[in-house]
């Protein structure tokens, strides 16, 4: 088994590796598309702009191989930005197409009276359904997010899990072998560890 | 529900992690890569790690202090002190720092904030402000390590830094540092009332009774030095004890 982790050159992927060597996981940093073949599951990391990574993703000629990766069949998951890459389109830095892997768009949180922006903090997500990545999730837990910028899923089919920030928005989307999360599981210790071994040792089918 | 955090301080000193009162005479407090990792167990929301050394740079030495931090502890690293310029948060942000806490260089650099948060989002961006009171009821704003007096003032460098793009205040109070006689409580709601960005009080806990006054008085985070460097105290604790006023904490 060996996990893809994109890097397009913003934001932290030492974490993320880390705590998946941590879990006895391989690692291999892809940078171009012929890193992709021998890889068994994706993810798509990021803190940064929409704009910038898709036009990161593009210039690196790796937007295809993502997308070629998906319709293999082969587990994907989107971490934060790397979630919002997922959508179809984006408005964080002017409104730009995405991977288009799950039907949606990317929008600002709205600005809500007793509520402060950026969403930075501890928060609950609440499962709608059940889903091989969720498993053994006690009720109720807790992730670490920071964000504006949120997942709105043009199917409900594909909305997984739920977190109330003075609305409620998508925390958990998934689309078959797609799957992305808008906290990040490398930094939320032991809730995030269970995630991110039920990725691992996914196979693809929701 | 959004939980409140509370979030060890840790001052970086050539290799070693030190606790100052009121910036001034640091005292070893110990080893960065050990400390954070025991602060993770203890369930702390988020660690700072900020570089106080006067000739302070983004240097190697820094940079392999984070990226051991990040190896080793899974929690939300905010890493600051001398950050000057796009490429020094790179190399935090490739280290493996979740956030930058940008200071001094906000005064002299008008578009780093903006920069920044271009690149990484407004969200990765973190304003830290460092002040001391002048006389009765002012407050001044002091850069590198409180050791230059700035002519803005509080509520117009809040305006400023939030239109430039900075996603969260990171606010320490001088005189309360290792002095742990409570937070600036007045500071703390000024601050408050500035802006709609999460707002971390720091400079002053002295004990668990002072965190629960900063939450009540509008802050989303509370982070400390003293408090948890210098007695039987962890975030464990803290949690434990302020569950008891309904304040809301992450469940681990």
């Amino acid at each position: 088994m060996i996990i893809g982790i994109v890097d397009v050159g913003i934001g932290n992927i030492g974490s993320l590796t880390g705590v998946l060597n941590y879990l006895g996981l391989n690692t291999k940093l892809l940078e171009q598309p012929k890193d992709f073949a021998n890889c068994t599951h994706l993810i798509l990391p990021g803190v940064g702009t929409f704009n910038e990574g898709m036009t990161r993703l593009r210039a690196m000629n790796i937007a295809e191989s993502i997308i070629d990766f998906a319709h293999s069949g082969r587990p994907i998951l989107g971490i934060c930005l790397g979630m919002h890459l997922l959508a179809t389109s984006g408005e964080e830095g002017g409104v730009n197409t995405g991977l288009s892997l799950i039907p949606g768009n990317i929008t600002h949180l709205p600005v809500l009276n007793g509520y402060r922006l950026p969403h930075i903090g501890w928060n609950t997500v609440t499962e709608l359904k059940h889903h091989p990545l969720t498993k053994g999730f006690k009720q109720s837990v807790d992730f670490y997010f920071v964000h504006s910028y949120c997942f709105n899923p043009a199917s409900v089919e594909s909305m997984v899990g739920i977190t109330d920030c003075g609305i409620e928005f998508c925390s958990c989307v998934g689309k078959e072998n797609v799957f992305g999360v808008q906290f990040h599981p490398e930094k939320s210790q032991r809730n995030g560890m269970i995630l991110l071994e039920n990725f691992c040792s996914w196979d693809g089918n929701a | 529900m959004l939980k409140r955090r509370i979030i060890p301080i840790e001052l970086y000193s050539s290799g070693r992690l030190v606790k100052t009162k009121q910036f001034l005479s640091p005292r070893d407090v110990g080893h960065p890569i050990k400390s954070s990792q025991v602060y993770s167990d203890q369930n702390a929301d988020e660690l700072v790690l900020l570089n106080i050394d006067r000739n302070r740079t983004i240097d190697k030495n820094f940079s392999d202090t984070i990226l051991q931090i990040s190896k080793s502890s899974f929690i939300p690293l905010m890493v600051g002190g001398g950050i000057g310029s796009l490429s020094d948060a790179d190399l935090c942000f490739e280290s493996g720092a979740d956030k930058v806490i940008l200071n001094s260089s906000v005064y002299r650099t008008q578009n780093l904030i903006s920069c920044l948060a271009k690149k990484f989002g407004s969200q990765a961006v973190v304003v830290g402000i460092d002040v001391r009171k002048l006389d009765g009821t002012n407050y001044g704003l002091f850069s590198e390590c409180g050791t230059k007096l700035e002519q803005v003032t509080l509520e117009v460098h809040i305006s400023n830094v939030v239109s430039s793009g900075a996603g969260e205040l990171f606010i320490q109070s001088i005189d309360r540092d290792g002095t742990m006689t409570g937070y600036d409580l007045v500071l703390l709601s000024r601050v408050v009332a500035s802006s709609r960005l999460p707002v971390i009080i720091a400079g002053g806990a002295g004990n668990f009774l002072d965190m629960l006054r900063a939450f009540e008085s509008g802050a989303d985070a509370v982070a400390c030095g003293s408090l948890f460097n210098f007695g039987d105290n962890n975030p464990i604790r803290a949690k434990a004890f302020l569950k008891n006023y309904s304040i809301p904490l992450r469940s681990a």
